[in-house]
């Protein structure tokens, strides 16, 4: 407190009682975290890409002395990958809308489809016509292939924990908003998906 | 609400008034042992961080004794060449990863971004806490390897195929490589944590371009490590694959490649040298401006600097990598990026200068080592422009030159500006003063010490001595050099000395430091010292970039946040308009468990690739533990009344 001699200061005020306590979309902070921890992967994924194409160069076959990686599966997983943006995309635009039920069954949806591609995926190792201990090219798949798996299971549990609070009381405006951020992260997993089998099953067969 | 108080300014709050201890009631963090590691708020955990830093500084320089002791004299069987390994790699890994960032960016970011911005508290906190843990569990895990004779004996950067399987047998190298784990998730949770903070609690009217250039450097630096520290993640993550599960990313002999292992470690080791510089260049422009008396000249030349810097950081890394046959067109791109960096640095410096030369300079104590640093760092640049022309690096590679060189960046752009920031934020942290003439003392002592050792390495690497060599024959003529090197380090010692009396001693018996020792313009001096646990009693609002020497005395301070839960204030990116309400979640022990959880799994994972299954279910049970809705305050969220589409 000043002194006695000092004149008595007031601020005047800024009222911010009526402000909204939930946001959605590019305004929640969350968001913004979720799209730096995008940028991170990203960047992770963008250094194993260019570490693919590095080793590339040091080999005059591509793939060297193995068959290219089975397509069956990829392409069935690439398939639910695509397909499974349209649940994602339903929780996103019934999240705001305080559609519980909505969001609740697109997460149930949406889980369906992360499992799918997770024992998918499981097949998918079984097709790549390679070990990690062959050489560098497979050592290079095969934690391609790996990364993105680490994702894909992270996004099934985080999607399941959602379906999981969806059943509760619990599931109000923050979680609602998160439910949206975690549609944000699967097309990430997705695009990141997408990418990653060009590379093994693409240009493993014309690179 | 108690609607019949008078509104305080936040600088006329004692503690005393109705709202500051319901506030109090609200913000405080739980006492004891359990509570010590429930704790999330920003002061704490950023002191925490600075504190363990500082002691791993004091460890890193042990080695560093050490090591001159060693080189004092040809022949010299003080160390044999096995533990010289351990010593000089444990101390370059230790001051770069377990000092350098987690002081300069996580231990300052952490403490005082919030208290600039006029935030009750960092974004993520219990992330921020989090970080903190596993930085600590990463150091422990490094000087464990070293205590129990494991410590990695590969250098700082763990070249292959020395670091390989085939060279380094034992869990050495495996040791380092999980270290760069830990430290560097730790160094990307407060990344993400700064960065929104800096983006969305600015005080209102806190504009991007009134923001303090502390604030623009700390977003700059944040979104570095964000772009940065995944490359030397991969780096150590493939070493440690191919340590441990057989893959041959840097195995030539199958396709692979060892030059790929020094793209990536330097694609983040060079932007690692502005992540420690920058916030050194932060606390320099910050008391440059306040011990000048005047507002920095420059502003926008500064800012448009550091943002540049942040790009050219990510475009210099292979000028790391002249001696490794690189073709001549690179080197001659890499050599025009080196050099291109000047400019931004230099156009600081020259602002600073600008700043001193229109100002009125006051030379207290924290100013004084910002003219050490001007004096320092000036030559470690102009030595590093030397460094960027080819021909002259392929000659001095390698040797004691570099050595010079890097300590006079690394020490001149961190050290003299981390004891600057500790002078200057001392009161604030502390409340009390620390004692100017023993700091006079410390800078000395220090400053006099450093150019003896350090200056003196130049010549000795110019007369061909290399680095990381336990010892040296009589009939190389290096032993006058090494005395006089050496030397210097019975100075440092003494002035670090001089430091931890000052501290000790301060905090103690120091005079009482009031709100605003040295008549700042930044908000992290309008509240008490050191800072009540809701740190504003008013999350403030400002119209300059100099809030305390600008704003009216009437200058609007926000009201209608809750006081009987965490309610903070987010406002836009851009022009910090208020947006919306948000919730504080917290104390909370989840993030230490799930630190230990974690932690669990990647020591593990150093001696079996079995870790990672194991260890994930705990890992996932901890996570959901932390992130599991519960004691949600009753708000208008059910009803959705109040929402912001």
């Amino acid at each position: 407190m000043g002194s006695l001699n000092e004149p008595i200061r007031r601020p005047l005020t800024l009222d911010v009682s009526g402000l909204p306590s939930v946001a959605f979309g590019h305004r929640n902070t969350t968001w913004l975290a979720n799209v730096f921890y995008m940028a991170i992967e990203g960047m992770m994924f963008a250094l194993m890409f260019a570490a693919y194409f590095y080793l590339r160069t040091r080999s005059t076959d591509w793939p060297p002395g193995h068959l290219p990686p089975g397509l069956r599966y990829g392409a069935l997983n690439a398939l639910v990958f695509v397909v499974s943006t349209i649940p994602a995309w339903i929780v996103k635009r019934r999240a705001p809308d305080c559609n519980r039920r909505a969001v609740r069954n697109g997460l149930l949806v949406l889980a369906l489809f992360a499992l799918a591609a997770t024992v998918l995926r499981v097949f998918e190792f079984s097709a790549l016509n390679c070990r990690w201990t062959d050489d560098a090219y497979s050592s290079t798949v095969w934690v391609l292939i790996g990364i993105h798996s680490g994702h894909l299971v992270t996004e099934l549990i985080e999607t399941l924990v959602l379906l999981a609070i969806s059943f509760t009381p619990k599931m109000e405006g923050t979680r609602l908003a998160d439910a949206a951020i975690n549609s944000d992260y699967w097309y990430f997993v997705v695009v990141t998906g997408l990418m990653v089998d060009f590379l093994i099953y693409g240009t493993t067969r014309f690179l | 609400m108690a609607v019949a108080e008078p509104i305080l300014a936040n600088d006329q709050d004692t503690g005393q008034s109705e709202l500051a201890q319901r506030l109090a009631r609200t913000w405080s963090q739980p006492k004891g042992l359990w509570g010590w590691f429930c704790n999330t708020h920003h002061t704490d955990i950023g002191i925490r961080f600075m504190v363990t830093a500082f002691i791993f500084f004091l460890l890193g320089g042990v080695l560093a004794a050490m090591i001159r002791l060693q080189l004092i004299r040809p022949e010299n069987s003080l160390m044999g060449p096995d533990l010289y390994n351990q010593v000089f790699t444990m101390h370059g890994s230790t001051m770069i990863f377990l000092f350098a960032v987690p002081m300069m960016f996580q231990g300052f970011g952490v403490y005082i971004v919030p208290l600039m911005c006029g935030a009750r508290n960092i974004a993520f906190p219990r992330l921020n806490a989090f970080s903190y843990y596993l930085y600590v569990g990463g150091a422990l895990v490094l000087w464990g390897g070293l205590l129990t004779n494991t410590g990695p004996d590969v250098g700082w950067f763990a070249y292959v195929p020395l670091s390989g399987p085939a060279y380094s047998p034992g869990h050495r190298a495996d040791i380092w490589s999980q270290m760069i784990t830990f430290t560097e998730v730790s160094a990307l949770g407060v990344a993400i944590c700064l960065a929104t903070t800096i983006l969305r609690h600015r005080a209102p009217g806190m504009t991007l371009n009134r923001m303090p250039i502390l604030l623009w450097e700390k977003l700059v630096i944040s979104i570095a490590v964000i772009f940065a520290m995944p490359a030397v993640m991969v780096a150590s993550g493939l070493l440690l694959l191919d340590r441990l599960v057989g893959t041959h990313f840097f195995n030539p002999a199958e396709g692979g490649d060892v030059l790929l292992y020094q793209h990536l470690f330097w694609f983040f080791g060079h932007p690692e040298v502005y992540i420690i510089f920058l916030p050194g260049a932060a606390i320099v422009s910050t008391l440059v401006e306040c011990f000048s008396r005047r507002r920095i000249f420059g502003y926008t030349p500064i800012v448009v600097s550091v943002v540049a810097t942040g790009f050219i950081g990510f475009s210099v890394w292979v000028h790391h990598m002249f001696a490794t046959g690189l073709p001549q067109l690179s080197q001659s791109f890499f050599t025009a990026a080196s050099l291109m960096i000047v400019i931004p640095t230099g156009t600081q410096f020259f602002c600073w200068v600008a700043t001193l030369w229109y100002g009125r300079l006051q030379l207290r104590l924290p100013m004084l080592w910002c003219l050490g640093f001007f004096f320092v760092f000036l030559i470690g640049g102009l030595s590093g422009v030397m460094l960027a022309s080819v021909p002259v690096d392929l000659q001095v590679h390698d040797t004691y030159f570099v050595v010079a060189h890097f300590h006079y960046v690394l020490i001149g752009g961190a050290l003299f500006p981390m004891f600057a920031g500790i002078y200057f934020w001392f009161p604030k942290m502390t409340g009390r003063m620390a004692n100017a003439t023993l700091g006079k003392w410390h800078f000395w002592l220090f400053f006099i010490g450093f150019n003896i050792t350090f200056f003196t390495l130049h010549f000795l690497g110019l007369r061909g001595m290399p680095r990381r060599v336990y010892t040296y024959g009589p009939d190389m003529h290096w032993q006058g050099l090494n005395v006089l090197a050496s030397s210097g380090v019975i100075f440092m010692t003494a002035g670090l000395l001089v430091f931890l009396v000052n501290v000790f001693r301060s905090v103690r018996v120091g005079g009482i430091a009031g709100n605003s020792p040295w008549g700042d313009a930044g908000l992290e001096w309008s509240m008490s010292s050191p800072p009540p646990p809701y740190n504003f009693l008013h999350v403030p609002t400002v119209s300059g970039r100099d809030p305390l020497w600008e704003d009216p005395p009437d200058q609007p301070v926000v009201v209608g946040l809750r006081d009987d839960i965490r309610e903070t204030l987010v406002t836009h990116s851009l022009d910090a308009d208020p947006q919306h309400k948000d919730e504080d979640p917290g104390p909370s022990i989840w993030p230490f468990l799930s630190a230990l959880t974690v932690s669990a799994a990647f020591v593990g994972s150093i001696f079996t690739p079995w870790a990672v299954p194991i260890g994930a279910p705990p890992v996932i049970a901890t996570l959901i533990g932390w992130l599991w809705p519960r004691g949600q305050s009753p708000t208008p969220r059910q009803t959705g009344e109040s929402w912001v589409h």
